[in-house]
């Protein structure tokens, strides 16, 4: 009978190693460049998320973004032109751009990816991101036309999608398509293989626009365990790798860059408590809480102390400074425990976070630390995300967000009123009127000018409410062989992982 | 023998059907959206709407019975349905990765039986003895520590400390196509750890049951025949002592593959394991379904071989009783 469990066996491993998934054979891939990320995604469909914010290696969109997170043209010839009512985009393509099957890019294939995006049937992510998109035309083979609802002043920022091949979808479910996981773009790689769970191929695309990438392909390898990338990275297996702050030590051989962000971490504070809804309760939390003593101990050095949603880094930043406020002549007298209280109510409040996030965990603790010394008891609570949601409204939640890119992008949502109460949008009910006028004047005025007005006054308002107390901005880590050559760090959004990473310009990085 | 094949058939598919129905109902339980998180942090910024409108595309909002009767009218023709949290047919998730847990689970317990069979028996020999004891506290020890950290501790020592196999993967990362020398060379740690974490149970069982059946009536009675050692342990004590193995073997598989998991987690490799957290996580139900009904049927065709083979050895055995 062992003999028959034996045999068994041998079937088995037989019948596996036939159906193992083999990889196509590349010449090039030995000089390719690894690098490893624990995001791994689930499509490399543009029209379904993938790489929105441009950098997408296998894509390109209508413009990119180049080291400052400048627009530049990319697919379009020169940087699309609004119109005079700002409700009219108009791109002329690049001439002579081909897909990785040969094929030309066409207009077409610009309208069909954005219609596809508006399509109710396909579930793409982006939708709500071009809310203000009516409509998308061809006048002639090379030359798109955007048709607004409203003047949008950032729309072009949203131009950063990769263009897919009409082609290769149209006349298909755009959802279950295998184009997904087989993607054809413009891009300067094209994919050789995806194997989920482990790695994807890129090798290098000759023929692009843009000229011969510097090295001979990529691979990026999945490796979800924080721990695991850092050991495996340690035995040599990667050459730049994305790393949590407290494992990048020790690498010989690898440089540590940590690579600014406008990925923020803060409080938000609901209106509707009456403790966080007093304005004088805020603005002291504002002013009790130690950033730099966060960004040391919590961040282990990798980030910067926040002040509000823009981040120091963006051209419409402006540095607000939280004042002390006296409690105690605001009626808010501490009690026999040294909490204080007003008129019977204690100052107290529970902080939400979601319990998985040992980040966010360490920030409520050091928030709970720091409001105890102003008198004020903070109760924090570890929670998952679907039991944090319907409590938003009444309790404090230490939220994330953030995108170097434009001022309206996240912040309309976040701090608008007309969004008071709606989800994750601005959950903490916080209305302004002077906010509300700035977010749309930003928005509405494409003059730049005007619209550093408009945002200036929104950071100074928000500054003087403090409907959140923001911590920090974070650094993204990564470590990064030193024999490679041509590293650009730029600063980065929230989300950061195959095309938006240190590796954005992959193409261009060659060993020394 | 084919009415014993039949019967259990009979049994399993009531036992799979409430297997999925519980799943659905466990799943259903879930406060986890799906389409939050198929958007991931980019559900922060969509609106309710679009949220909206991708449950309706996917039919995740619908009453769990036109759920359930959906997946198992597909179920029947052939169909496992969409994984909401890859995003891709499920069997398609399923053949690219089965194969990988299937070549894991089959060298760990081709590995765990030799090793335990050898190493039990030649305990339960000398019992008592230095050998004896060594394996015994052992035993206890690995028992007592967890998988992952079993796992983490190997790659420490032998991929990073010595440097003798790699710290994870399936293949070289490098690798333009799939060798079977690096696939062995990459599979080694983890089978390693994956058979070290499941051996105690293997070799304190057949320690014992050997011990034991070397006092029975028929192995004493045969060494006062004047038998040799070796034939006396190995074709007397050890085939009695192995019957109740083969069960232990079929209530065991179930533990094995929960272990797989973690060390395919570890390992990274691209197995059923992280695929199948991803799908909990993201009340992905045609997935999850799948993943349980194939367990549930590897379980139930282990065990009726188990009996099968209990039959074959030992023919006073009749399980069709």
């Amino acid at each position: 009978m062992l003999r028959l469990l034996g045999t068994a066996a041998v079937a088995l491993l037989a019948l596996t190693a036939c159906s193992a998934p083999a990889t196509p054979g590349s010449t090039s891939a030995g000089g390719a460049i690894v690098v490893a990320t624990s995001g791994e995604p689930d499509t490399l469909n543009p029209i379904l998320g993938y790489g929105s914010d441009g950098a997408a290696l296998i894509f390109d969109g209508l413009v990119a973004r180049d080291a400052e997170n400048n627009l530049i043209p990319a697919l379009a010839a020169e940087l699309p032109a609004v119109s005079a009512d700002g409700r009219t985009v108009t791109a002329k393509l690049r001439t002579g751009v081909t897909f990785h099957d040969g094929g030309p890019l066409t207009a077409d294939d610009v309208v069909f990816t954005y219609t596809s995006v508006l399509d109710p049937a396909v579930d793409s992510t982006l939708r709500s991101d071009l809310d203000m998109l009516t409509g998308v035309t061809a006048t002639d083979p090379s030359t798109v036309v955007f048709t607004l609802k409203y003047a949008y002043a950032p729309f072009l920022q949203r131009l950063t999608l990769g263009i897919v091949p009409a082609k290769a979808l149209s006349g298909q479910d755009v959802n279950k398509s295998g184009f997904n996981q087989k993607p054809v773009g413009t891009g300067p790689y094209q994919v050789t293989s995806w194997t989920p769970g482990d790695r994807l191929v890129l090798a290098a695309n000759d023929t692009w626009w843009g000229g011969k990438p510097a090295n001979s392909g990529v691979i990026v390898a999945f490796v979800a365990d924080d721990n695991v990338r850092a050991q495996r990275a340690r035995s040599g297996e990667f050459d730049a790798v994305e790393l949590a702050p407290k494992l990048a030590t020790g690498f010989a051989g690898f440089t540590v860059h940590k690579v600014p962000t406008a990925d923020y971490r803060g409080v938000m504070l609901p209106m509707n408590d009456p403790v966080t809804g007093d304005v004088t309760i805020r603005k002291a939390l504002n002013a009790a809480v130690d950033r730099q003593a966060m960004v040391t101990g919590v961040l282990a050095g990798a980030g910067e102390p926040a002040y509000g949603p823009v981040p120091p880094t963006s051209p419409f930043h402006v540095a607000t400074q939280p004042a002390p406020v006296n409690l105690d002549e605001a009626g808010w007298v501490a009690g026999a425990d040294g909490i204080r209280a007003k008129n019977g109510q204690r100052a107290e409040f529970t902080l939400m976070y979601p319990a998985t996030d040992s980040l966010r965990k360490e920030l409520a603790l050091a928030v709970t630390a720091d409001a105890k010394k102003a008198g004020i008891e903070v109760k924090p609570e570890g929670l998952t995300w679907d039991a944090i949601e319907p409590r938003m409204k009444n309790d404090a939640l230490i939220m994330g967000w953030g995108t170097p890119y434009d001022p309206d992008f996240v912040s309309y949502k976040l701090f608008g009123g007309q969004f008071a109460g709606q989800g994750f949008f601005n959950p903490g009910s916080y209305r302004s009127e002077v906010v509300d006028k700035a977010l749309q004047a930003g928005r509405d005025n494409a003059d730049p000018a005007e619209r550093k007005t408009a945002y200036a006054t929104f950071q100074q308002q928000l500054a003087a409410d403090a409907p959140w107390v923001f911590l920090t901005y974070l650094q993204h880590t990564y470590a990064v062989r030193d024999d490679l050559a041509g590293v650009t760090p730029r600063v980065e959004a929230h989300e950061h992982d195959v095309a938006n990473s240190l590796w954005w310009n992959v193409h261009t990085w060659t060993r020394k | 023998m084919i009415r014993v094949i039949r019967r259990r058939l009979a049994f399993a598919l009531p036992v799979l059907i409430a297997t999925s129905i519980g799943m659905f109902l466990l799943g259903a339980a879930s406060p986890i959206d799906p389409a939050k998180q198929y958007a991931g942090a980019a559900a922060f910024t969509m609106s309710e709407e679009n949220l909206r409108q991708i449950r309706e595309n996917w039919g995740v909002d619908d009453p769990l019975p036109v759920q359930y009767a959906r997946w198992l009218g597909n179920l029947l023709q052939g169909d496992l349905g969409w994984s909401t949290s890859r995003h891709q047919a499920v069997t398609e998730v399923i053949a690219a990765r089965a194969g990988w847990t299937l070549l894991l689970i089959g060298i760990t317990l081709v590995v765990v039986l030799a090793g335990s069979l050898l190493v039990g028996t030649l305990a339960a020999y000398r019992r008592g003895g230095l050998l004896d004891r060594g394996v015994r506290t052992v035993a206890y020890a690995v028992e007592s520590m967890p998988v992952f950290w079993l796992a983490l501790a190997a790659i420490a020592v032998f991929a990073l400390g010595l440097g003798w196999f790699p710290a994870g993967g399936l293949t070289d990362v490098r690798a333009t196509s799939t060798s079977f020398g690096d696939v062995a060379h990459h599979l080694v740690l983890p089978v390693t750890v994956l058979a070290i974490s499941q051996a105690p149970w293997f070799v304190l069982f057949v320690r014992d049951s050997v011990a034991e059946s070397l006092r029975e009536d028929h192995v004493l009675a045969a060494r006062a025949r004047g038998l040799a050692g070796r034939t006396v342990l190995f074709g007397h004590a050890l085939r009695t002592g192995l019957l109740p193995f083969l069960t232990l073997i079929g209530t065991h598989l179930p533990e094995l593959v929960g272990g797989s998991v973690l060390v395919e987690t570890v390992f990274s490799l691209p197995g059923l394991g992280a695929v199948s957290v991803q799908a909990a996580l993201g009340s992905d139900f045609p997935l999850l379904a799948a993943i349980t009904l194939i367990t549930t049927a590897v379980v139930l065709t282990a065990n009726l071989l188990t009996d099968l083979a209990y039959t074959a050895a030992d023919p006073r055995v009749r399980i069709d009783g």
